[in-house]
């Protein structure tokens, strides 16, 4: 799960060679896939940190909301798919964190960031599962957000970046129709479970969209980033995109957009859309979000109760290093 | 059930370690038609076996592979950038080495 | 009457797949909550094996009943009373330490019977058991080594394994209670009477304890009950959880 949300990162002290940078910039442009040991310029390495993090603690945080469903899931076979998906994330996470390490931040830095609140999540995981249908709505809408974007990511300059984004959509193809499948059963379904598919509708819509981060005249990073080949399209156009091919699976399976602004646009060939809450955005952003602070508990929950185990495996696994060189 | 030991202590005696997130290993799978193992990515172990099982477990949920190798990443010597030039070009320009070299006459198949 | 409709074979099998749905629940219940991502997914992946499991033995118990219940009646609509799995499968999940410890104990047992079901007379459950005994296989495998390493790891560890291997003892006898189920499938080739497992599984278990440094606790009371729907306090809210959307809707596919 994509995030494009703004955190300032400070220009490094020391300014990069100009005509290393312009070879880099060259690089980029013929369509060269940039490596781990590559030059490349700081403020580059520093960017795609914060960037691949983010998305790595989005698919950490992201397992919250959905796992919180695993235990009541309304039949076997759904249980066992949602495990999976869950499951999938935390790989997701794990393929991500270890393309974040190749630029020279290990994985426990990275996930002390998090667990301090320095680094940014997807805010679309500080709002609740309230119901069964949220499943659904997450599967559809924010994996079909996510796959919009990690198309397109499997294409970004850093090798090992776009690498993990391959693996990532190869098994991200059944999270999406999971979901969809969900809402078509339901929305096909008891007049309860219609009206359930249509609340989760109503609720998840609009942060959807936000997931795509501020307008580009707004994003402090959007455009280097496009610059820089890690983005190849920019936030509207993505949202634009998801927005396009969302209303014809919604209109199929009968459920209405939240939007009354919604309507096709002859000439641009686009579904125009209405106005988006960026109070919101930024509120939830910045921490006021209905689960913030339950999200973030939960993952600080989870790292200090399995301390002593981590601690026991390097333990017992430094013993066992031990006897084999006293054996040898 | 309990979940605190019946005598806790904190994890950091004399003889523990830090607390990390364990050292990187490299993960090579084989796919199931015999083509030759292929880096897939990279997990966290203590151990030789429990890298293997890691491994299985984050790499091969979908059949991917009927064989793993796992390496320390620490352990993985690779060319550096720098080398690009005099480690690689000199394979570019040796035609005689690729069969397109070589001229057959028409309409005779070689192999 | 084929073979298959003994009445017995019905309870025996909700009781193979009761154990493994309700140990599977319990186990799904750390996704996203592990020690460390690369465990996250181990374990959610032998919770998967288990649901998958349950998931045929219930198929095939409801088959064999032959009253139209498919597994997912059987999963979502039988009351706790109407369980029939081992009590050691619904305790609540604990620490780490007790979780694999659990999953120690129990996936021993669940290899050695599933090597034991794949002769089954039943061809069905002759299929499901060679399924499960690669999975149980890696199971051991997975919780053995984290036994020996939490035994033999830190202070600490070592103080929560065993209190976890104290804990869980009282419980492990059940598993090899013997009854007239078992005897019924037992001798009609169907099944495998629990307890002739039970001499194995004492050897194997205890060989990895003592590799992990830990005590083999005295021999006491097993608890018993699950086996007849006599069950601890915890499997009513674990179900109460379970249950409650598939009840709040009766009727409705999802």
């Amino acid at each position: 799960m994509m995030v494009n949300e703004p955190s300032a990162v400070q220009p490094s002290a020391t300014p990069d060679d100009p005509a290393r940078v312009a070879e880099f910039e060259a690089r980029i442009a013929r369509g060269e896939s940039i490596e781990p040991k590559d030059w490349m310029p700081e403020r580059y390495r520093k960017q795609l940190t914060r960037m691949m993090s983010q998305h790595a603690h989005s698919e950490i945080v992201g397992m919250l909301p959905e796992g919180n469903w695993i235990t009541r899931a309304p039949n076997l076979r759904r249980k066992m798919a949602l495990i999976a998906k869950v499951q999938d994330e935390a790989g997701h996470g794990l393929y991500i964190y270890c393309g974040t390490e190749t630029l020279g931040t290990d994985r426990q830095e990275l996930v002390q960031q998090l667990l301090d609140g320095k680094a940014k999540y997807s805010s679309i995981f500080n709002y609740p599962t309230l119901t069964w249908a949220d499943i659904g709505c997450i599967g559809w809408f924010v994996d079909g957000a996510a796959i919009v974007n990690q198309t397109m990511l499997a294409k970004a300059s850093y090798g090992p970046y776009a690498r993990a984004m391959v693996r990532i959509c190869k098994e991200e193809n059944f999270h999406k129709r999971q979901g969809y499948e969900i809402m078509a059963t339901l929305a096909n379904g008891t007049p309860e479970q219609r009206a359930m598919a249509q609340d989760a509708v109503n609720r998840w819509w609009w942060p959807s969209l936000m997931m795509f981060g501020p307008h580009d005249a707004e994003s402090s990073n959007s455009e280097e980033l496009v610059r820089w080949g890690v983005k190849k399209k920019g936030n509207d156009e993505l949202r634009q995109r998801f927005v396009n091919l969302t209303v014809a699976q919604a209109t199929a399976i009968n459920l209405t957009l939240p939007d009354p602004a919604l309507q096709y646009n002859e000439q641009t060939e686009n579904w125009d859309f209405g106005p988006i809450d960026w109070d919101e955005f930024w509120r939830v952003v910045k921490g006021d979000g209905p689960c913030n602070r339950e999200r973030l508990a939960a993952r600080r929950d989870a790292h200090a109760a399995g301390e002593w185990v981590r601690v026991a495996a390097a333990a017992y696994a430094a013993k066992q290093q031990r006897s084999a060189t006293e054996a040898a | 059930m309990p979940d605190q030991p019946t005598s806790p202590t904190n994890g950091t005696d004399a003889t523990s370690p830090a607390d990390s997130q364990w050292p990187l290993w490299e993960v090579f799978l084989q796919p199931p038609k015999g083509e030759a193992h292929e880096h897939a990515g990279s997990v966290h172990a203590v151990s030789a076996e429990q890298a293997l099982q890691n491994a299985r477990d984050v790499y091969a949920r979908r059949g991917e592979a009927v064989s793993i190798w796992v390496v320390p990443s620490a352990s993985i010597t690779a060319s550096t950038p720098d080398d690009m030039g005099p480690f690689f070009d000199p394979g570019n320009d040796k035609p005689y080495r690729h069969p397109q070299f070589y001229k057959v006459p028409r309409g005779v198949r070689v192999f | 009457m084929p073979i298959s409709a003994q009445p017995g074979f019905v309870s025996y099998l909700l009781r193979l797949g009761d154990d493994r749905l309700v140990l599977g629940h319990r186990l799904s219940e750390w996704c996203g909550h592990g020690p460390i991502l690369e465990e996250d997914i181990a374990l959610a992946n032998v919770a998967l094996d288990l649901v998958g499991e349950a998931t045929l033995l219930l198929k095939l118990a409801g088959e064999t009943e032959s009253a139209g219940r498919n597994e997912d009646a059987l999963a979502y609509f039988r009351d706790s009373t109407e369980y029939r799995n081992a009590l050691i499968a619904e305790l609540p999940k604990g620490d780490f330490g007790f979780t694999i410890v659990r999953q120690f104990f129990f996936s021993v047992f669940s290899l050695l019977q599933m090597q034991a079901l794949q002769r089954s007379s039943n061809a069905e459950l002759a299929g499901i058991a060679a399924k499960a005994v690669k999975e149980a296989k890696y199971h051991v495998r997975h919780s053995a080594q984290w036994v020996v390493t939490l035994g033999d790891g830190t202070e600490e560890s070592h103080a929560r394994a065993q209190a976890a291997v104290d804990e869980l003892w009282r419980y492990t006898g059940e598993l090899f209670l013997t009854d007239a189920v078992e005897q019924e499938v037992a001798s009609a080739g169907l099944g495998v009477d629990a307890s002739t497992l039970a001499e194995p599984w004492h050897a194997q278990v205890e060989e990895i304890l003592r590799r992990a440094t830990l005590t083999v606790p005295p021999v006491s009371y097993m608890q018993r009950g699950g086996r007849d729907g006599r069950h601890t306090e915890h499997l009513g809210h674990m179900l109460s959880e379970m249950q409650i959307v598939a009840r709040s809707h009766p009727g409705a596919t999802w």
